[in-house]
């Protein structure tokens, strides 16, 4: 329990958090469910799900320690992976290489678990990159040898290296951010990430004609994009001090790069979903799936703000 | 002992690996019958096939569950023999008639009988993965012996990637379960396999999985 009192100030951030999610949870969802029987709560319910798991997987992580979350940021990384395997063709002879793909998992998450900078960075947009062809040309046969290689890099870029970044913020020296360490940047983050995305949901609304990628995406309008960005920098705004060592402009700045960059990810994985005539297969079940709707953003975001905070403070 | 070694085993190793390691995609679970008597009748594409589909029943019902397993691979040796019998609770059945008076549905009916829940792949065996061979009668005539008896056919994908017939390395594929609606006796046997087999590639259809050869 002492560990509580590592960073005061991030559980206090955790426990406002906790009560917003209380209320949401508790009175504003059942006023709603009465109120419009046919609103649809299902994508809201499932919204507020997935916070009770960021608050809580951060909370345990403050306790149980930084690397608790690190092996929790590795399993997602793998679930995602998983889930984009599975929902895109692959060559059956090539088995035995997407067996190598999971192993880039662990290996990329010692790296960050040793702190070793360079070679996280390099492994895998250079050595996986450079190495993965070759048990592929020595296994498998030459028939679509191109497409599915550059399937399986785009795969480990995003659901492997990206995502990676995230869990890289965890091992960030603590004299860079005094107030609430590594942990405290990636919940910054992570917090960011999710309100420009229920931001998007709940300003949406207003301008639902007006859509920034029409052949894309019906959901996001710019009414959402204008309002993801207003919450998002707002919200920069208020938990910078708390949970971060950015000046206002700073928070201000790394918001706005959260909320534009969020919704490249997003507009990005919605095309990969057209293109495979797939949508949203993590609603239509419960349980298992769904994870590539919850990273698209940080796919993207986690990269930039890492680069961003490293730029900032070398 | 059995029982505790059958419970240790589905609790702290099967669920896991099929509920962590691999994913379930479980469509209509209404549909799956939690009490017997009943046949559930799946494609085969893997060895986890009957792990995860006794993973689809709450641990309480698991004693009630049987999947019948060819007695020629799965008896062929003590060991093994053992661990499908008492652990995974497998009834044998025998895939060559030594003698023309034996009835190789004999345990299976008696089973259906008691109320028990059977698996019974109808292809007969894993075959190549992801591709679904011709089935067999033998859940048409247990069929025809109990014409109460409900076959549920069960079409999974994706368990052939993760494990498929000759190899030892897992490969974690998200794994589609898709259960159909019941099939009763259909009043001849090519009748029911007739409506077996169309009630499968129907399934087949809804799963449109992605392609891999």
């Amino acid at each position: 329990m002492l560990s509580l009192f590592r960073y005061p100030q991030l559980v206090a951030v955790i426990s406002a958090i906790i009560a917003l999610l209380l209320f949401v949870h508790f009175i504003l969802l059942p006023v709603l469910e009465r109120l419009g029987p046919d609103l649809e709560l299902d994508k809201l319910e499932s919204k507020i799900r997935f916070w009770w798991v960021i608050v809580f997987g951060f909370l345990a992580g403050v306790v149980i320690g930084d690397k608790f979350l690190l092996i929790l940021i590795a399993f997602i990384c793998f679930l995602a992976l998983k889930e984009f395997l599975s929902i895109t063709p692959s060559r059956r002879a090539d088995r035995r290489v997407l067996f190598f793909a999971y192993l880039t998992i662990p290996l990329q998450f010692y790296w960050i678990w040793v702190g070793w900078y360079g070679m996280f960075v390099v492994f895998i947009p250079v050595y996986v990159f450079l190495f993965l062809p070759l048990p592929m040309t020595l296994i498998s046969q030459p028939t679509g040898f191109l497409r599915a290689l550059s399937l399986l890099i785009w795969i480990i870029m995003t659901a492997v290296f990206s995502l990676s970044h995230l869990a890289f913020l965890l091992v960030l020296p603590n004299s860079l951010n005094p107030a609430a360490g590594g942990i405290g940047l990636a919940f910054f983050l992570v917090v960011l990430v999710q309100v420009n995305d229920a931001a998007q949901f709940i300003f949406g609304g207003i301008t639902r004609h007006r859509k920034v990628i029409p052949k894309l995406s019906a959901s996001r309008t710019w009414s959402g994009l204008i309002g993801g960005i207003g919450l998002t920098v707002l919200t920069a705004w208020l938990l910078a001090p708390w949970l971060t060592p950015f000046s206002s402009i700073e928070a201000i700045g790394l918001g706005g790069l959260v909320a534009i960059t969020g919704l490249i990810g997003y507009i990005v994985f919605t095309a990969i979903k057209r293109d495979l005539e797939f949508e949203d297969r993590g609603t239509m079940t419960p349980g298992h799936g769904g994870m590539l709707n919850r990273i698209d953003s940080l796919v993207y975001t986690a990269p930039l703000f890492y680069h961003m905070i490293t730029y900032l403070y070398p | 002992m059995a029982t505790l070694l059958r419970i240790f085993f589905f609790v702290c190793i099967v669920r896991p690996l099929i509920m962590i390691i691999i994913g379930l995609n479980v469509f209509d679970k209404r549909r799956l019958p939690l009490t017997g008597p009943a046949i559930i009748a799946p494609n085969h594409n893997s060895h986890l096939d009957t792990l995860t589909l006794l993973s689809l029943w709450p641990i309480s019902k698991i004693n009630r569950v049987h999947p019948v397993a060819a007695a020629d691979y799965f008896l062929s040796n003590p060991v093994m023999a053992w661990f499908s019998l008492n652990v995974i609770g497998i009834i044998p059945i025998e895939r060559q008639k030594k003698d023309p008076s034996d009835d190789p549905l004999a345990t299976s009916s008696e089973a259906l009988e008691r109320g028990d829940i059977l698996i019974i792949f109808p292809e007969g065996s894993r075959g190549l993965p992801e591709i679904m061979n011709s089935f067999k009668s033998g859940i048409s005539r247990l069929a025809e012996r109990h014409p109460a008896v409900p076959i549920v056919p069960v079409f999974m994908h994706g368990l052939g990637k993760s494990l498929p017939k000759g190899d030892f390395v897992l490969v974690p594929f998200f794994c589609d379960v898709f259960i159909g609606e019941p099939i009763y006796w259909q009043g001849s046997v090519e009748a029911t396999m007739a409506a077996y087999k169309n009630s499968m590639e129907s399934l087949a259809i809804k799963c449109d999985a992605p392609v891999w050869e």
